[in-house]
């Protein structure tokens, strides 16, 4: 919240965005506008679309999970398709052979490289270059083309002005050299997993990818050649945001919350996970992007059995039944610990498609929560878009020690080697002061060379391994009659964990908990808002246009970095905005049931 | 934004043609994902007029929209429902709900809202608006095509394909019926290949395309799996692999190949690269009216690969056997290369037959 010295009287608009485009599923952001004092005052998020996964799902053969839940998102399947065979792992007892995992990290490795590139340049960034800033903040591109870009040695361009043309739609350079990028990035991905973005070699138990020195030496050649491109994009983006930091004093505001960031952890450790319940938090611990969450700046814990032990699934806008009354499928996980009835584990989906109404319900999102066993509170933890999470609770937690990635207690280091133009790189990404647009934005060029980086790594393993006659790829395993799994993963724009119970060899209950449902719930039971909410409500206006040409450009900013991807959504719609009252009005919040 | 050149030739083709594309279906968006990842042509090359013999191509997709949303985005879409906006080519991603199955009110899947109620407007007010209007109407993804996956048993939505739902002999403007291209997701290129050749339709440089029973591109659709599978010899040979360890035939382990009509194994799915069983993926048949339920369990042999497998086991045994005897005579040099003194080749200058 700006808290300006002077409230003139409020002059609300009702402004909404529906749907919200350049991202991935439907969604709507309502928000009322005060254009008198320049700030949100109220935003909801909706999404307007059910499709069921964890109600066709019963009944079916648990080793169709990945199959089926790929088909969840078409931009991170293969997450799903990764973290459902990590919780198959667990219920059926079966560690896939080190080299499998090797080409499960290396595929992922090459879905972050592609998903953030592809998602930053040709979508995030449209709401950065010349052509939005001209339709919006004027004066800001003239103040552009008059400042020199810091980095201009390593990205080759002279001014942030030359920065914002370079993104422009379909015509600047960057944004076509980043379409082709995601191109190679993909190619990379194929060479694992099969086809983008459903892929066809990974299984419970391992891959079918056919380990041969040429799956690995194709991946090796593509990724050097966008090694450049990756520094450069790092140069570019911290051009821009310090720029806007700079120029427009305050906009740290925008988008900002109180941190409280959640990560599941990504890319097992061969050498560690043997995906048992019992051992989870020493093998999560393992990852090579660590697990955790974190609040108010805090580290709260790094185990992945709290992480799923907290798990609480709220209802309160969204349009479904609630299952409390029905019977638990699980009642103690494996170690004893009791369940509770709003864990995904004894989530029971009953679909109810009524009207929106944003007193009332106005969601098919649910919202998910994590339940602080210290203070009882309900936490909405948002995944910063997923990079913005996957680094702070890496660098806070200072566990990741590999040859090209070091996690330093308040930063993480990252090597990257010579590549056609520029010289080996190290890049440090330091724990930011807030958790806002900008910093959500601003981590994920610095997660491509994350990935870059740990690719490398698991490159040079693979190579060792395939060299020294150890090509098993996949391990067989018997579906227990009954059995329950979880699995924990980073999907591109946050955490990710599916819940399977398995009864008479068949699904008995499966739930899949992918970061937008975080990031885009709507009001719970208690009248907490979502992260999208949250972080929208409150948030300065800075854009120059009056309500009459406004455009929204600060919004959607905020609303883009968490990196919306509803195939489970929010909605704004927009244009003409219709004047509500200028008359004095309490503020807005807790009027929600 | 270039501009078509005018030819001297005459042409009763259209010069400009919008695409508006709803991946309000109930869909992954996938599709959407899947045409950026093609590279002959990029969808940037169609956008910005590098093909020749195209009208000139208005892309309207929510994921690639420059616009920020809401009206300013949905403004063709209102046009082309009023009227005003054509000629215009619909492509619809994603399963079509059964909105009739909805007491009183609610929706399974909206695009925009009703701007009389403010309410969600479902995607089904949109198709029955659009399609009728449309020059041509694509399908893109087996959910838009068939249902897919959310029209598995036990769905809630009572989901179908665009054609159950406008039924199998609804005509475009064009006289064209609905242009089914299926696949979870759709291959890159197929996708673009269909639609160059759509667009070469409108722009009267080319015969409406080619299409099958189930209304997909001939070319594309009209052979199996496993007649473009690079493992398909090791099944002659009846040489199966027992599990995904193996770099041989997958039937045993699941794959559905050899009666799935698509050319992923051929094509690879990007550049020649991916691809399913030819890269150790079984084929689950996601380019087909029958999937999922038709392939699942989707890890288990297929029913009728157990007997085919047997029958052609004694062929495929004697056949391998002997091709391994020729294969090591073959792999032996003849005798008269050596180094020794006398020349044993067989030469013979004054030869005469």
């Amino acid at each position: 919240m700006t808290t300006s010295t002077k409230r003139k009287p409020e002059q609300i608009v009702d402004m909404s965005w529906d749907p919200i485009t350049r991202i991935i599923g439907n969604l709507g952001i309502y928000t009322k506008i005060d254009f008198a004092n320049r700030e949100v005052v109220e935003c909801h998020s909706t999404s307007s679309l059910f499709r069921g996964y964890s109600v066709f799902m019963k009944g079916k053969d648990p080793r169709d999970a990945g199959f089926i839940t790929s088909r969840i998102c078409g931009i991170c399947g293969d997450n799903h398709t990764t973290c459902s065979n990590y919780a198959q792992q667990m219920a059926y007892g079966v560690k896939p052979p080190k080299l499998a995992e090797h080409i499960t990290n290396l595929g992922e490795a090459a879905e972050y490289m592609f998903d953030h590139t592809i998602f930053q340049d040709n979508l995030v960034f449209v709401d950065f270059c010349e052509a939005m800033v001209k339709a919006t903040n004027p004066g800001l591109l003239t103040r552009a083309e008059r400042t020199s870009a810091p980095r201009g040695a390593v990205h080759g361009f002279k001014t942030i002005a030359d920065i914002m043309k370079a993104f422009n739609p379909f015509e600047g350079e960057v944004y076509k050299e980043a379409l082709k990028v995601s191109r190679v990035t993909r190619e990379m991905f194929c060479l694992m997993e099969g086809r983008h973005v459903h892929p066809s070699t990974l299984y419970p138990g391992g891959v079918g990818t056919m380990p041969q020195p040429n799956t690995f030496t194709d991946y090796l050649s593509r990724l050097m050649h966008v090694i450049d491109f990756v520094k450069k994009a790092v140069a570019m983006n911290d051009d821009v945001f310090d720029f806007f930091y700079e120029a427009l004093p305050g906009y740290e505001e925008v988008g900002k919350r109180r941190i409280m960031l959640g990560c599941w952890g990504a890319w097992q450790n061969p050498d560690v996970v043997d995906y048992r319940y019992a051992t989870m938090n020493q093998w999560g611990k393992a990852m090579y992007v660590t697990p955790g969450i974190v609040v108010d700046g805090e580290l709260v814990t790094n185990n992945l059995v709290d992480i799923n032990l907290g798990l609480r699934i709220m209802l309160g806008s969204s349009y479904y039944e609630d299952w409390v009354n029905e019977r638990p499928f699980v009642t103690h996980d494996p170690l004893g610990n009791p369940v509770d009835m709003r864990h995904p584990w004894n989530q029971t989906t009953v679909p109810v498609p009524q009207k929106r109404d944003f007193d009332g319900k106005y969601s098919w999102v649910m919202s998910p929560r994590w339940h602080h066993p210290q203070t009882g509170e309900h936490l909405a933890l948002d995944t910063g878009g997923g990079p913005l999470a996957r680094l702070w609770t890496t660098a806070l937690s200072g566990i990741v020690d590999t040859p090209y990635v070091k996690a330093t207690g308040s930063s993480v280091r990252i090597s990257l080697p010579k590549g056609e133009s520029l010289p080996e790189t190290t890049l440090e990404w330091r724990i930011p002061k807030w958790s806002n647009t900008i910093e959500r934005d601003r981590a994920r060029p610095y997660f491509v060379a994350y990935a870059a980086a740990m690719a490398l790594q698991f490159l040079e393993e693979a190579m060792g391994m395939l060299r020294s006659g150890d090509t098993k790829v996949y391990e067989n395993f018997e579906v227990p009659d009954e059995a329950i799994g979880c699995g924990f993963h980073e999907a591109v724009r946050g955490v990710l964990s599916h819940h399977l119970v398995i009864r008479d060899k068949k699904i008995a209950n499966y739930h899949p908990y992918p970061p937008t449902p975080w990031n885009a719930s709507p009001r719970d039971i208690y009248g907490t808002p979502g992260p999208y909410e949250d972080a929208v409500k409150g948030q300065p206006i800075f854009e120059e246009n009056g309500p009459d040409d406004f455009k929204g450009v600060d919004i959607m900013r905020t609303v883009r970095s968490f990196d919306p991807c509803l195939p489970c959504g929010v909605h704004m719609y927009m244009g003409k905005g219709k004047t509500l009252s200028t008359v004095h009005s309490p503020t807005y919040g807790a009027s929600h049931g | 934004m270039s501009t078509q050149s005018s030819t001297t030739e005459e042409r009763t083709g259209i010069d400009e043609i919008h695409i508006l594309w709803i991946s309000e279906g109930m869909s992954c968006d996938g599709d959407t994902v899947s045409l950026t990842a093609a590279d002959q042509p990029s969808i940037e090359d169609v956008v910005l007029g590098l093909i020749p013999g195209l009208p000139k191509v208005n892309l309207v997709n929510k994921v690639l929209s420059p616009s920020l949303g809401g009206e300013d985005f949905l403004a063709p879409y209102r046009a082309a429902a009023r009227g005003d906006l054509k000629p215009f080519i619909l492509v619809i991603e994603g399963s079509i709900p059964n909105q009739r199955i909805i007491d009183g009110e609610g929706y399974w899947t909206s695009f925009g809202n009703d701007p009389e109620t403010g309410q969600p407007q479902p995607l089904n007010w949109w198709i029955d608006q659009l399609a009728p209007k449309a020059f041509a109407v694509v399908a893109a993804g087996t959910c838009a095509t068939f249902g897919g996956i959310h029209a598995m048993a036990g769905n809630p939505t009572g989901c179908m394909g665009l054609a159950d739902y406008l039924g199998w002999e609804f005509r475009s403007q064009a006289g064209l019926p609905v242009v089914n291209v299926p696949g979870c997701p759709i291959q890159p290129e197929n996708f673009m290949e269909t639609l160059i050749w759509v667009l070469q339709h409108a722009a009267g440089t080319a015969p409406p395309p080619p299409l099958d029973h189930m209304l997909r591109p001939q070319w594309l659709f009209g052979k199996t799996v496993h007649e473009g599978c690079d493992r398909a010899a090791y099944y002659e040979q009846a040489d199966f692999g027992k599990d995904y360890n193996s770099p041989k035939c997958l039937v045993k382990t699941g794959c559905w190949g050899p009666v799935v009509n698509c050319n992923v194994p051929k094509r690879g799915w990007m550049a020649g690269i991916g691809g399913c069983p030819n890269v150790g993926g079984i084929c689950i048949g996601c380019t087909m009216p029958g999937f999922p339920d038709a392939f699942m369990p989707f890890m288990d042999e297929p029913p009728g690969a157990t007997l085919s497998t047997l029958a052609v086991k004694p062929y495929g045994a004697v056949i391998r056997r002997l091709r391994g005897l020729t294969n090591d005579m073959v792999n032996h040099e003849p005798k008269w290369r050596h180094n020794k003194q006398k020349l044993t080749s067989g030469y013979n200058p004054h030869y005469r037959p």
